[in-house]
């Protein structure tokens, strides 16, 4: 029995959760295919936020989609890491700005 | 890097290119067939528009090895166009209003009749198309090309498949990035590529790895941003072209475990639009020794025209070709995915 809860191949399966919530299921992908239709932003900069998010969220169906996404709309490797550059900073920067709240705490108890 | 005919590779084989992208496990078995696409929307049997272009493949021979060619070119490939059938060729050509005349190969260049050929094209009007892989231009032998297709007005359609070294290289070889930006800026300097004069650049993109190609016009703006701002380097055009499955890219996909993604993917991407506008409704295909294809991949399959039409070029008829049946099969898929592949870019 295959243990992992990750499986590359319910990706594919995605559209199914419609089956049980058609109504929310199918506002869900016509929303989200909107999402990615030409827009302000070019495809290409909508698949690296979309890969810079997949990392953020940490979701391995979604680093594999957007990595292909990235890749056929012309990003380079170098555009691909500082996408997940631009995660990582925004995910230890919301951490470190938390430390101003412990910096006020600590004042507002210690004399 | 040999060729996979020099190693006696068994996907050197027609037939046992076709057996796997139709049959090499269940899930590629019950994938939908190409032929059925095109019957569901009442294409199939495929016929012409009408022929516009007239490509011929000149020979089999490269300088180059790429990973991913579909015609398993190289220094070691012997087959090369004769004369004769040049003359074929010709006569075909003077006795028909196809106006396009598109030379592949391997390295056309390469052919020893391939100046005296585009002399005599330019002598009928026609406008001749060269597929140059670049690095050849940068070769002693060659080096004196960009002046000789500048002469006759050749439009030059070069490989390059990224704006940065190491893809390019990743799937050309090492050392043909710079190579190909030394041949872009020679032909650039004498009027390649420039808006202001009738010498057209184009660049062909095709992706490094199991991925179809995304928007032709998006990407061409980004290769026009970067080979500006890094090399100084105009085009006119790029042409984006999905891989096909099958000779060395077969290969690449079996070797990396992404044979059965890949096919889905095409087989799911197939745009009815991309289907209307496929290049073997426009293309006849000249084989090295003069047999006909419905385009350059089937050439490479071996799969010959329909044998109700014409077969080789010396019998040419003009309007038997137009109502022939185009023969498909799976790899056709290639030509059909997402925005759709053909020699002059995407389709739909």
């Amino acid at each position: 029995m295959d243990k992992s809860y990750y499986k590359k191949e319910d990706l594919k399966k995605f559209g199914e959760i419609t089956e049980w919530q058609e109504k929310l299921g199918e506002k869900f992908f016509d929303y989200y295919g909107e999402v990615f239709e030409d827009g302000a932003l070019t495809k290409r900069e909508k698949a690296l936020i979309a890969l810079a998010v997949a990392h953020t969220v940490q979701c391995p169906y979604c680093i594999d989609a957007y990595t292909s996404e990235s890749l056929e709309n012309g990003a380079s490797e170098e555009q691909m890491m500082e996408a997940v550059h631009v995660s990582a900073a925004i995910r230890g920067g919301s951490s470190l700005v938390h430390g101003v709240q412990m910096m006020n705490k600590v004042k507002d108890i210690s004399m | 890097m040999k060729t996979l005919k020099a190693d006696t590779h068994e996907l050197s084989k027609p037939e046992v290119q076709l057996d796997i992208i139709n049959n090499y496990n269940p899930n590629i078995q019950s994938l939908s067939k190409f032929e059925d696409k095109l019957d569901g929307m009442g294409l199939f049997p495929l016929k012409p528009t009408g022929i516009e272009i007239f490509q011929m493949n000149v020979g089999y021979m490269c300088n180059m090895t790429c990973k991913h060619c579909h015609v398993d070119a190289g220094p070691d490939r012997k087959e090369i166009m004769s004369k004769e059938t040049f003359k074929y060729c010709l006569d075909a050509l003077k006795e028909s209003k196809i106006d396009i005349v598109d030379l592949t190969g391997g390295a056309p260049e390469m052919n020893p009749h391939f100046r005296w050929f585009v002399e005599e094209a330019s002598k009928l009007g026609k406008h001749t198309i060269v597929r140059s892989n670049l690095t050849i231009l940068t070769t002693n032998k060659y080096s004196d090309l960009p002046e000789f297709f500048k002469k006759h007005k050749v439009e030059v359609t070069c490989s390059l498949p990224f704006y940065s070294k190491s893809r390019t290289d990743r799937q050309r070889g090492k050392g043909t990035y710079d190579k190909s930006i030394i041949a872009l800026k020679r032909l650039n300097e004498i009027g390649y590529g420039k808006e202001d004069t009738d010498l057209k650049l184009n660049l062909v993109y095709n992706p490094v790895g199991a991925f179809l190609p995304g928007d032709q016009e998006e990407i061409k703006q980004e290769f026009k941003k970067e080979l500006k701002q890094t090399h100084d380097i105009e085009f006119n055009d790029l042409f984006t072209i999905t891989n096909l499955p099958i000779s060395r890219f077969l290969n690449f996909l079996m070797m990396s475990g992404n044979l059965e993604d890949y096919m889905e993917k095409l087989v799911e991407s197939f745009n009815s639009s991309a289907a209307m506008g496929v290049m073997c409704r426009n293309t006849i295909s000249i084989g090295w020794d003069g047999k006909l294809y419905d385009c350059d991949f089937n050439q490479m399959l071996e799969m010959e025209t329909h044998q109700d039409s014409v077969q080789h070029i010396k019998d040419f008829d003009l309007d038997a070709l137009n109502n022939r049946e185009i023969k498909v099969n799976q790899h056709c898929f290639g030509c059909t995915a997402g925005s759709g592949s053909s020699c002059g870019g995407a389709t739909a």
